[in-house]
Protein backbone atom coordinates (compact mmCIF):
# COMPACT_ATOMS: atom_id res chain seq x y z
CA UNK A 1 0.00 0.00 0.00
CA UNK A 2 1.10 3.55 -0.59
CA UNK A 3 1.08 6.02 2.26
CA UNK A 4 1.59 9.76 2.25
CA UNK A 5 3.49 11.10 5.22
CA UNK A 6 2.79 14.80 5.51
CA UNK A 7 5.12 16.84 7.69
CA UNK A 8 3.85 19.83 9.64
CA UNK A 9 6.32 22.06 11.45
CA UNK A 10 6.53 25.43 13.16
CA UNK A 11 8.13 27.54 10.40
CA UNK A 12 9.31 30.25 12.77
CA UNK A 13 11.97 27.92 14.20
CA UNK A 14 14.06 27.28 11.08
CA UNK A 15 15.16 30.93 10.46
CA UNK A 16 16.20 31.26 14.11
CA UNK A 17 18.51 28.25 13.94
CA UNK A 18 22.27 28.72 13.55
CA UNK A 19 23.82 27.71 10.24
CA UNK A 20 25.32 24.69 11.91
CA UNK A 21 21.95 23.62 13.34
CA UNK A 22 20.35 24.03 9.92
CA UNK A 23 23.03 21.85 8.37
CA UNK A 24 22.47 19.20 11.01
CA UNK A 25 18.73 19.36 10.43
CA UNK A 26 19.14 19.04 6.69
CA UNK A 27 21.52 16.11 7.11
CA UNK A 28 18.97 14.26 9.26
CA UNK A 29 16.38 14.52 6.48
CA UNK A 30 18.96 13.47 3.87
CA UNK A 31 19.81 10.39 5.92
CA UNK A 32 16.14 9.53 6.41
CA UNK A 33 15.49 9.85 2.68
CA UNK A 34 18.49 7.66 1.89
CA UNK A 35 17.29 4.99 4.32
CA UNK A 36 13.84 4.98 2.67
CA UNK A 37 15.49 4.64 -0.76
CA UNK A 38 17.77 1.83 0.38
CA UNK A 39 14.77 -0.09 1.73
CA UNK A 40 12.99 0.35 -1.60
CA UNK A 41 10.11 2.09 0.17
CA UNK A 42 10.42 5.61 -1.26
CA UNK A 43 8.17 6.62 -4.14
CA UNK A 44 8.64 10.36 -3.96
CA UNK A 45 9.43 13.15 -1.51
CA UNK A 46 9.77 16.89 -1.47
CA UNK A 47 10.32 19.81 0.81
CA UNK A 48 7.98 22.74 0.21
CA UNK A 49 8.65 26.48 0.11
CA UNK A 50 7.42 28.36 3.23
CA UNK A 51 3.64 28.55 3.63
CA UNK A 52 3.74 32.33 3.14
CA UNK A 53 4.43 31.53 -0.51
CA UNK A 54 1.18 29.55 -0.77
CA UNK A 55 -1.81 30.68 -2.81
CA UNK A 56 -5.28 29.33 -2.02
CA UNK A 57 -8.28 28.95 -4.31
CA UNK A 58 -11.86 28.43 -3.24
CA UNK A 59 -15.27 29.11 -4.72
CA UNK A 60 -17.78 31.18 -2.77
CA UNK A 61 -21.18 32.04 -4.21
CA UNK A 62 -20.14 30.64 -7.56
CA UNK A 63 -17.10 32.92 -7.77
CA UNK A 64 -13.60 31.52 -7.54
CA UNK A 65 -11.46 33.47 -5.15
CA UNK A 66 -7.70 33.47 -5.31
CA UNK A 67 -6.10 34.35 -2.01
CA UNK A 68 -2.60 34.86 -0.75
CA UNK A 69 -1.55 32.49 2.03
CA UNK A 70 -1.99 28.88 3.12
CA UNK A 71 -5.30 27.00 3.57
CA UNK A 72 -5.02 26.52 7.33
CA UNK A 73 -3.93 29.30 9.63
CA UNK A 74 -2.21 27.21 12.29
CA UNK A 75 1.11 27.23 14.09
CA UNK A 76 2.30 24.10 12.32
CA UNK A 77 2.32 24.34 8.54
CA UNK A 78 2.73 21.74 5.82
CA UNK A 79 6.45 21.70 5.10
CA UNK A 80 7.00 18.59 3.03
CA UNK A 81 5.92 15.05 2.28
CA UNK A 82 7.11 11.52 1.70
CA UNK A 83 5.17 9.10 -0.49
CA UNK A 84 6.13 5.58 0.56
CA UNK A 85 5.13 2.06 -0.50
CA UNK A 86 4.98 -0.46 2.34
CA UNK A 87 2.82 -3.52 3.20
CA UNK A 88 0.57 -2.03 5.90
CA UNK A 89 -0.06 0.72 8.45
CA UNK A 90 2.33 -0.78 10.99
CA UNK A 91 5.17 -0.57 8.48
CA UNK A 92 4.15 2.99 7.56
CA UNK A 93 4.10 3.98 11.24
CA UNK A 94 7.53 2.43 11.75
CA UNK A 95 8.89 4.71 9.01
CA UNK A 96 6.93 7.71 10.27
CA UNK A 97 8.45 7.31 13.75
CA UNK A 98 11.92 7.59 12.24
CA UNK A 99 11.11 10.82 10.41
CA UNK A 100 13.07 13.78 11.87
CA UNK A 101 9.89 15.90 11.78
CA UNK A 102 8.44 13.85 14.67
CA UNK A 103 11.11 15.48 16.86
CA UNK A 104 10.11 19.07 16.07
CA UNK A 105 6.65 18.89 14.50
CA UNK A 106 3.81 16.59 13.50
CA UNK A 107 3.67 13.78 10.97
CA UNK A 108 0.35 12.61 9.55
CA UNK A 109 0.13 9.18 7.95
CA UNK A 110 -2.56 8.56 5.33
CA UNK A 111 -3.17 5.67 2.99
CA UNK A 112 -3.46 6.49 -0.68
CA UNK A 113 -6.81 5.66 -2.31
CA UNK A 114 -5.76 2.97 -4.73
CA UNK A 115 -7.49 2.84 -8.09
CA UNK A 116 -7.97 -0.42 -9.92
CA UNK B 1 -36.85 -36.67 11.53
CA UNK B 2 -39.64 -34.15 11.00
CA UNK B 3 -39.03 -30.65 9.70
CA UNK B 4 -39.46 -29.00 13.03
CA UNK B 5 -36.98 -31.28 14.72
CA UNK B 6 -34.52 -30.80 11.85
CA UNK B 7 -34.89 -27.02 12.15
CA UNK B 8 -34.19 -27.13 15.88
CA UNK B 9 -31.16 -29.32 15.37
CA UNK B 10 -29.84 -27.06 12.61
CA UNK B 11 -30.27 -24.06 14.85
CA UNK B 12 -28.46 -25.77 17.74
CA UNK B 13 -25.57 -26.77 15.51
CA UNK B 14 -25.36 -23.27 14.04
CA UNK B 15 -25.40 -21.74 17.53
CA UNK B 16 -22.66 -24.07 18.68
CA UNK B 17 -20.50 -23.28 15.64
CA UNK B 18 -21.13 -19.56 16.08
CA UNK B 19 -19.99 -19.78 19.68
CA UNK B 20 -16.96 -21.91 18.85
CA UNK B 21 -15.80 -20.53 15.52
CA UNK B 22 -17.37 -17.15 14.75
CA UNK B 23 -14.24 -15.11 15.43
CA UNK B 24 -12.04 -17.66 13.70
CA UNK B 25 -14.15 -17.44 10.55
CA UNK B 26 -14.26 -13.62 10.58
CA UNK B 27 -10.52 -13.38 11.21
CA UNK B 28 -9.77 -15.85 8.45
CA UNK B 29 -11.92 -14.05 5.89
CA UNK B 30 -10.73 -10.57 6.87
CA UNK B 31 -7.03 -11.37 7.29
CA UNK B 32 -6.09 -10.74 3.67
CA UNK B 33 -8.44 -7.92 2.81
CA UNK B 34 -8.62 -6.17 6.22
CA UNK B 35 -12.31 -5.83 5.41
CA UNK B 36 -13.93 -6.88 8.70
CA UNK B 37 -17.32 -5.54 7.65
CA UNK B 38 -17.46 -7.61 4.46
CA UNK B 39 -16.26 -10.69 6.38
CA UNK B 40 -19.03 -10.25 8.95
CA UNK B 41 -21.65 -9.77 6.24
CA UNK B 42 -20.50 -12.84 4.32
CA UNK B 43 -20.56 -14.92 7.47
CA UNK B 44 -24.03 -13.69 8.39
CA UNK B 45 -25.24 -14.76 4.94
CA UNK B 46 -23.56 -18.13 5.34
CA UNK B 47 -25.30 -18.69 8.68
CA UNK B 48 -28.64 -17.72 7.10
CA UNK B 49 -27.98 -20.18 4.26
CA UNK B 50 -27.17 -22.88 6.82
CA UNK B 51 -30.45 -22.36 8.63
CA UNK B 52 -32.37 -22.94 5.41
CA UNK B 53 -30.18 -25.74 4.03
CA UNK B 54 -29.38 -27.88 7.09
CA UNK B 55 -32.97 -28.71 8.14
CA UNK B 56 -33.61 -30.07 4.62
CA UNK B 57 -30.33 -31.83 3.90
CA UNK B 58 -29.10 -32.57 7.40
CA UNK B 59 -26.24 -30.93 9.27
CA UNK B 60 -22.91 -31.33 7.48
CA UNK B 61 -20.21 -33.46 9.04
CA UNK B 62 -17.89 -30.46 9.26
CA UNK B 63 -20.15 -27.42 9.76
CA UNK B 64 -17.20 -24.98 9.94
CA UNK B 65 -15.92 -26.06 6.52
CA UNK B 66 -19.44 -25.80 5.10
CA UNK B 67 -19.87 -22.27 6.47
CA UNK B 68 -16.42 -21.24 5.33
CA UNK B 69 -17.06 -22.42 1.78
CA UNK B 70 -20.34 -20.50 1.54
CA UNK B 71 -18.97 -17.42 3.32
CA UNK B 72 -15.92 -17.33 1.08
CA UNK B 73 -18.10 -17.39 -2.03
CA UNK B 74 -20.35 -14.62 -0.69
CA UNK B 75 -17.29 -12.67 0.41
CA UNK B 76 -15.63 -12.77 -3.01
CA UNK B 77 -18.93 -11.95 -4.74
CA UNK B 78 -19.34 -8.92 -2.51
CA UNK B 79 -15.77 -7.77 -3.12
CA UNK B 80 -16.18 -8.11 -6.90
CA UNK B 81 -19.46 -6.24 -6.88
CA UNK B 82 -18.49 -3.59 -4.43
CA UNK B 83 -16.68 -0.59 -5.82
CA UNK B 84 -15.99 0.93 -2.43
CA UNK B 85 -13.04 -1.37 -1.69
CA UNK B 86 -11.76 -1.07 -5.23
CA UNK B 87 -9.07 -3.71 -5.01
CA UNK B 88 -7.02 -4.03 -8.15
CA UNK B 89 -8.21 -7.03 -10.15
CA UNK B 90 -4.92 -8.92 -9.80
CA UNK B 91 -5.08 -8.35 -6.06
CA UNK B 92 -8.61 -9.76 -6.04
CA UNK B 93 -7.45 -12.82 -7.95
CA UNK B 94 -4.64 -13.39 -5.47
CA UNK B 95 -7.15 -13.18 -2.66
CA UNK B 96 -9.47 -15.61 -4.41
CA UNK B 97 -6.59 -18.03 -4.89
CA UNK B 98 -5.47 -17.65 -1.31
CA UNK B 99 -8.94 -18.35 -0.02
CA UNK B 100 -9.47 -21.22 -2.45
CA UNK B 101 -6.20 -22.88 -1.47
CA UNK B 102 -7.51 -23.33 2.03
CA UNK B 103 -10.78 -24.92 0.91
CA UNK B 104 -9.52 -28.43 1.28
CA UNK B 105 -8.00 -27.92 4.68
CA UNK B 106 -10.22 -29.26 7.38
CA UNK B 107 -8.45 -27.06 9.84
CA UNK B 108 -8.07 -23.43 8.88
CA UNK B 109 -5.58 -21.23 10.75
CA UNK B 110 -6.71 -19.40 13.86
CA UNK B 111 -6.08 -15.70 13.19
CA UNK B 112 -8.26 -14.35 15.96
CA UNK B 113 -5.30 -12.92 17.80
CA UNK B 114 -4.33 -10.90 14.72
CA UNK B 115 -7.90 -9.63 14.58
CA UNK B 116 -7.72 -8.62 18.24
CA UNK B 117 -4.48 -6.74 17.67
CA UNK B 118 -6.15 -4.89 14.78
CA UNK B 119 -9.22 -4.02 16.90
CA UNK B 120 -7.02 -2.63 19.68
CA UNK B 121 -4.54 -0.95 17.32
CA UNK B 122 -3.21 2.40 18.60
CA UNK B 123 -4.62 3.99 15.43
CA UNK B 124 -8.16 2.98 16.52
CA UNK B 125 -9.95 5.34 18.90
CA UNK B 126 -9.42 4.04 22.42
CA UNK B 127 -13.10 4.13 23.36
CA UNK B 128 -14.23 1.85 20.53
CA UNK B 129 -11.53 -0.84 20.89
CA UNK B 130 -13.45 -2.97 23.40
CA UNK B 131 -16.79 -2.79 21.53
CA UNK B 132 -15.02 -3.56 18.25
CA UNK B 133 -13.36 -6.62 19.71
CA UNK B 134 -16.64 -7.85 21.17
CA UNK B 135 -18.30 -7.53 17.79
CA UNK B 136 -15.58 -8.78 15.46
CA UNK B 137 -14.23 -11.63 17.56
CA UNK B 138 -17.37 -12.75 19.39
CA UNK B 139 -20.12 -11.63 17.04
CA UNK B 140 -22.05 -9.57 19.61
CA UNK B 141 -24.51 -7.29 17.85
CA UNK B 142 -24.26 -3.52 18.07
CA UNK B 143 -27.52 -3.15 20.02
CA UNK B 144 -26.35 -5.48 22.77
CA UNK B 145 -22.94 -3.82 23.00
CA UNK B 146 -24.64 -0.42 23.04
CA UNK B 147 -26.87 -1.37 25.96
CA UNK B 148 -23.88 -2.63 27.94
CA UNK B 149 -21.88 0.53 27.26
CA UNK B 150 -24.90 2.78 27.88
CA UNK B 151 -24.97 4.48 24.50
CA UNK B 152 -27.67 4.47 21.85
CA UNK B 153 -27.58 1.56 19.38
CA UNK B 154 -27.41 4.01 16.45
CA UNK B 155 -24.36 5.77 17.92
CA UNK B 156 -22.62 2.50 18.71
CA UNK B 157 -23.42 1.17 15.23
CA UNK B 158 -21.92 4.24 13.57
CA UNK B 159 -18.79 4.15 15.70
CA UNK B 160 -18.26 0.46 14.94
CA UNK B 161 -18.69 1.06 11.22
CA UNK B 162 -16.19 3.93 11.34
CA UNK B 163 -13.63 1.81 13.19
CA UNK B 164 -13.94 -1.02 10.66
CA UNK B 165 -13.61 1.50 7.85
CA UNK B 166 -10.41 2.73 9.46
CA UNK B 167 -8.94 -0.79 9.56
CA UNK B 168 -9.64 -1.23 5.86
CA UNK B 169 -8.78 2.25 4.58
CA UNK B 170 -5.68 2.83 6.69
CA UNK B 171 -4.42 -0.69 6.06
CA UNK B 172 -4.21 -1.85 9.66
CA UNK B 173 -2.79 -5.38 9.52
CA UNK B 174 -4.53 -8.34 11.17
CA UNK B 175 -1.49 -9.92 12.65
CA UNK B 176 0.59 -10.33 15.76
CA UNK B 177 3.11 -7.47 16.01
CA UNK B 178 6.86 -7.95 15.87
CA UNK B 179 8.61 -8.92 19.07
CA UNK B 180 9.98 -5.42 19.81
CA UNK B 181 6.50 -3.91 19.64
CA UNK B 182 4.62 -6.80 21.20
CA UNK B 183 4.74 -5.53 24.78
CA UNK B 184 3.13 -2.17 24.08
CA UNK B 185 0.65 -3.57 21.61
CA UNK B 186 -0.41 -6.40 23.92
CA UNK B 187 -1.08 -3.80 26.60
CA UNK B 188 -3.65 -2.09 24.36
CA UNK B 189 -5.36 -5.45 23.73
CA UNK B 190 -5.45 -6.24 27.46
CA UNK B 191 -6.69 -2.73 28.29
CA UNK B 192 -9.57 -3.15 25.84
CA UNK B 193 -10.48 -6.53 27.33
CA UNK B 194 -10.39 -5.05 30.83
CA UNK B 195 -12.57 -2.14 29.68
CA UNK B 196 -15.18 -4.64 28.49
CA UNK B 197 -14.96 -6.47 31.81
CA UNK B 198 -15.28 -3.26 33.83
CA UNK B 199 -18.44 -2.32 31.92
CA UNK B 200 -19.86 -5.73 32.74
CA UNK B 201 -18.78 -5.49 36.35
CA UNK B 202 -20.74 -2.32 37.12
CA UNK B 203 -23.94 -4.34 37.23
CA UNK B 204 -23.15 -5.98 40.54
CA UNK B 205 -26.45 -7.80 40.88
CA UNK B 206 -26.06 -9.45 37.53
CA UNK B 207 -29.68 -8.75 36.70
CA UNK B 208 -28.75 -7.01 33.49
CA UNK B 209 -27.97 -9.92 31.21
CA UNK B 210 -26.06 -7.88 28.62
CA UNK B 211 -23.68 -6.65 31.30
CA UNK B 212 -23.16 -9.94 33.11
CA UNK B 213 -22.39 -11.61 29.82
CA UNK B 214 -19.94 -8.86 28.99
CA UNK B 215 -17.81 -9.84 32.00
CA UNK B 216 -17.92 -13.47 30.88
CA UNK B 217 -17.03 -12.53 27.31
CA UNK B 218 -14.08 -10.48 28.55
CA UNK B 219 -12.81 -13.49 30.49
CA UNK B 220 -13.28 -15.61 27.37
CA UNK B 221 -11.25 -13.14 25.27
CA UNK B 222 -8.45 -13.00 27.80
CA UNK B 223 -8.37 -16.81 28.00
CA UNK B 224 -8.00 -16.78 24.23
CA UNK B 225 -5.00 -14.46 24.48
CA UNK B 226 -3.31 -16.65 27.09
CA UNK B 227 -3.91 -19.72 24.91
CA UNK B 228 -2.83 -18.23 21.58
CA UNK B 229 0.05 -16.23 23.04
CA UNK B 230 1.36 -18.35 25.90
CA UNK B 231 4.16 -17.07 28.10
CA UNK B 232 2.85 -13.49 28.41
CA UNK B 233 2.69 -12.80 32.16
CA UNK B 234 0.52 -9.69 31.88
CA UNK B 235 -2.18 -11.60 30.00
CA UNK B 236 -2.15 -14.19 32.78
CA UNK B 237 -2.24 -11.39 35.34
CA UNK B 238 -5.32 -9.83 33.76
CA UNK B 239 -7.09 -13.18 33.52
CA UNK B 240 -6.33 -13.79 37.21
CA UNK B 241 -7.55 -10.30 38.14
CA UNK B 242 -10.87 -10.81 36.35
CA UNK B 243 -11.34 -14.30 37.78
CA UNK B 244 -10.83 -12.99 41.34
CA UNK B 245 -13.42 -10.28 40.75
CA UNK B 246 -15.83 -12.67 39.06
CA UNK B 247 -15.42 -15.21 41.88
CA UNK B 248 -17.05 -12.71 44.24
CA UNK B 249 -19.94 -11.72 42.00
CA UNK B 250 -22.56 -13.77 43.89
CA UNK B 251 -21.27 -12.59 47.28
CA UNK B 252 -21.78 -8.94 46.35
CA UNK B 253 -25.52 -9.29 47.02
CA UNK B 254 -27.31 -10.76 50.03
CA UNK B 255 -30.49 -12.82 49.84
CA UNK B 256 -32.57 -9.64 49.72
CA UNK B 257 -30.54 -8.28 46.83
CA UNK B 258 -28.78 -5.67 48.98
CA UNK B 259 -25.18 -4.68 48.28
CA UNK B 260 -22.50 -6.32 50.46
CA UNK B 261 -19.05 -4.66 50.59
CA UNK B 262 -16.07 -6.98 50.22
CA UNK B 263 -15.10 -6.88 53.90
CA UNK B 264 -18.54 -8.17 54.89
CA UNK B 265 -18.94 -10.83 52.20
CA UNK B 266 -19.30 -14.48 53.21
CA UNK B 267 -16.18 -16.22 51.91
CA UNK B 268 -18.25 -19.38 51.38
CA UNK B 269 -20.06 -17.46 48.66
CA UNK B 270 -16.84 -16.90 46.72
CA UNK B 271 -16.30 -19.24 43.78
CA UNK B 272 -13.44 -21.47 44.93
CA UNK B 273 -12.53 -22.95 41.56
CA UNK B 274 -12.18 -19.49 39.96
CA UNK B 275 -9.94 -18.39 42.84
CA UNK B 276 -7.80 -21.50 42.49
CA UNK B 277 -7.38 -20.91 38.77
CA UNK B 278 -6.46 -17.29 39.44
CA UNK B 279 -3.89 -18.29 42.05
CA UNK B 280 -2.17 -20.74 39.73
CA UNK B 281 -2.18 -18.19 36.89
CA UNK B 282 -0.48 -15.63 39.12
CA UNK B 283 2.14 -18.16 40.20
CA UNK B 284 2.90 -19.02 36.57
CA UNK B 285 3.03 -15.33 35.61
CA UNK B 286 5.33 -14.60 38.54
CA UNK B 287 7.76 -17.33 37.48
CA UNK B 288 8.26 -15.50 34.15
CA UNK B 289 9.78 -12.56 36.04
CA UNK B 290 8.32 -9.65 34.12
CA UNK B 291 6.15 -7.77 36.58
CA UNK B 292 3.40 -5.49 35.33
CA UNK B 293 0.26 -3.64 36.25
CA UNK B 294 -2.21 -6.48 35.81
CA UNK B 295 -0.12 -8.96 37.78
CA UNK B 296 0.06 -6.45 40.62
CA UNK B 297 -3.68 -5.84 40.52
CA UNK B 298 -4.22 -9.59 40.50
CA UNK B 299 -1.88 -9.96 43.47
CA UNK B 300 -3.84 -7.29 45.37
CA UNK B 301 -7.02 -9.28 44.81
CA UNK B 302 -5.21 -12.37 46.02
CA UNK B 303 -4.13 -10.57 49.20
CA UNK B 304 -7.71 -9.42 49.79
CA UNK B 305 -8.80 -12.99 49.32
CA UNK B 306 -6.44 -14.33 51.97
CA UNK B 307 -9.39 -13.88 54.33
CA UNK B 308 -10.66 -17.13 52.83
CA UNK B 309 -7.67 -19.02 54.23
CA UNK B 310 -6.55 -17.01 57.27
CA UNK B 311 -9.76 -15.29 58.34
CA UNK B 312 -8.43 -11.82 57.63
CA UNK B 313 -7.23 -9.79 54.65
CA UNK B 314 -3.49 -9.21 54.45
CA UNK B 315 -3.53 -5.40 54.58
CA UNK B 316 0.21 -5.10 54.94
CA UNK B 317 0.71 -6.90 51.65
CA UNK B 318 -2.13 -4.95 50.02
CA UNK B 319 -0.47 -1.62 50.89
CA UNK B 320 2.91 -2.80 49.61
CA UNK B 321 1.37 -3.96 46.35
CA UNK B 322 -0.44 -0.64 45.90
CA UNK B 323 2.89 1.14 46.46
CA UNK B 324 4.36 -0.92 43.63
CA UNK B 325 1.30 -0.36 41.44
CA UNK B 326 1.57 3.42 41.89
CA UNK B 327 4.98 3.26 40.23
CA UNK B 328 3.35 1.69 37.13
CA UNK B 329 0.16 3.72 37.05
CA UNK B 330 0.25 6.95 39.00
CA UNK B 331 -3.49 7.38 38.94
CA UNK B 332 -5.77 8.86 41.59
CA UNK B 333 -7.85 5.66 41.38
CA UNK B 334 -4.90 3.60 42.59
CA UNK B 335 -4.14 6.22 45.25
CA UNK B 336 -7.69 6.01 46.62
CA UNK B 337 -7.59 2.24 46.97
CA UNK B 338 -4.16 2.47 48.56
CA UNK B 339 -5.48 5.01 51.07
CA UNK B 340 -8.31 2.65 52.07
CA UNK B 341 -5.76 -0.10 52.70
CA UNK B 342 -3.54 2.26 54.71
CA UNK B 343 -6.59 3.16 56.80
CA UNK B 344 -7.02 -0.52 57.71
CA UNK B 345 -3.40 -0.73 58.75
CA UNK B 346 -2.69 2.63 60.40
CA UNK B 347 -6.08 4.19 61.01
CA UNK B 348 -8.50 6.40 59.11
CA UNK B 349 -6.47 9.60 59.58
CA UNK B 350 -3.45 8.03 57.88
CA UNK B 351 -5.76 7.06 55.02
CA UNK B 352 -7.09 10.60 54.71
CA UNK B 353 -3.56 12.01 54.80
CA UNK B 354 -2.61 9.74 51.91
CA UNK B 355 -5.25 11.28 49.62
CA UNK B 356 -5.08 14.85 50.91
CA UNK B 357 -3.27 15.89 47.72
CA UNK B 358 -6.26 14.91 45.57
CA UNK B 359 -8.82 17.12 47.32
CA UNK B 360 -10.25 19.41 44.66
CA UNK B 361 -8.78 17.38 41.79
CA UNK B 362 -11.13 18.05 38.85
CA UNK B 363 -10.68 14.47 37.59
CA UNK B 364 -12.39 13.17 40.73
CA UNK B 365 -15.39 15.48 40.90
CA UNK B 366 -17.65 12.91 39.22
CA UNK B 367 -15.83 9.80 40.40
CA UNK B 368 -18.15 8.01 42.82
CA UNK B 369 -15.53 5.81 44.56
CA UNK B 370 -13.56 8.93 45.53
CA UNK B 371 -16.53 10.41 47.41
CA UNK B 372 -17.54 7.07 48.94
CA UNK B 373 -13.99 6.37 50.13
CA UNK B 374 -13.59 9.86 51.51
CA UNK B 375 -16.96 9.70 53.27
CA UNK B 376 -16.01 6.41 54.93
CA UNK B 377 -12.70 7.75 56.20
CA UNK B 378 -14.25 11.03 57.36
CA UNK B 379 -16.84 9.14 59.42
CA UNK B 380 -14.14 7.14 61.13
CA UNK B 381 -12.23 10.29 62.08
CA UNK B 382 -15.40 11.88 63.46
CA UNK B 383 -15.75 14.60 60.80
CA UNK B 384 -19.49 13.96 60.53
CA UNK B 385 -20.65 16.99 58.57
CA UNK B 386 -18.01 16.57 55.89
CA UNK B 387 -18.79 12.85 55.79
CA UNK B 388 -22.51 13.51 55.23
CA UNK B 389 -21.68 15.90 52.40
CA UNK B 390 -19.34 13.37 50.76
CA UNK B 391 -21.99 10.63 51.07
CA UNK B 392 -24.55 12.91 49.45
CA UNK B 393 -22.35 13.35 46.41
CA UNK B 394 -21.44 9.63 46.29
CA UNK B 395 -25.15 8.72 46.38
CA UNK B 396 -25.92 11.30 43.72
CA UNK B 397 -23.27 9.86 41.40
CA UNK B 398 -24.15 6.15 41.87
CA UNK B 399 -26.25 4.51 39.18
CA UNK B 400 -26.76 1.12 40.86
CA UNK B 401 -29.86 1.08 43.09
CA UNK B 402 -28.66 -1.38 45.80
CA UNK B 403 -25.32 0.43 46.12
CA UNK B 404 -27.24 3.69 46.50
CA UNK B 405 -29.29 2.17 49.31
CA UNK B 406 -26.11 0.86 50.94
CA UNK B 407 -24.50 4.30 50.88
CA UNK B 408 -27.71 5.80 52.20
CA UNK B 409 -27.71 3.38 55.15
CA UNK B 410 -24.10 4.32 55.88
CA UNK B 411 -25.00 7.98 55.79
CA UNK B 412 -27.99 7.51 58.11
CA UNK B 413 -25.82 5.60 60.58
CA UNK B 414 -23.74 8.70 61.25
CA UNK B 415 -24.62 9.76 64.78
CA UNK B 416 -25.35 13.44 64.84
Amino acid sequence: MQYLLTLYVDESIWPKMTREQQEQGGAAYMAYTEALKAAGALKNSNRLQPSASATTLRTTNGKTQVQDGPFADSKEQLAGYYLIDVPDLDAALTWARRCPAVGHGVVEVRAVWEMS
Amino acid sequence: MDAQEGGAQARNTADAVARRSYGKLVAYLAARTRDVDAAEDALAEAFAAALSDWPRNGCPENPEAWLLTVARRKFLDALRNNRRTEPASDQLERMAEGLAAATDEREFPDQRLGLMFACAHPAIDVGIRAPLMLQAVLGLDAAKIASAFLVSPATMGQRLVRAKQKIRQAGIPLRIPEREELGDRLETVLDAIYAAFAEGWIDASGTDVARRELAEEAIYLCRLVTELLPGEPEAMGLLALMLYAESRRRARRDAQGEYVPMAEQRVEDWNASMIEEAESLLLRACSLEALGRYQLEGAIQSAHGSRRRTGRANWNEVVQLYDALLSYAHSPVVAINRALAIAELEGAQAGLDAIEGFVGDPRLVEYQPWWAARAELLVRTGRREEARHAYDIAIGLERDEPVRRFLDRRRSAIIS
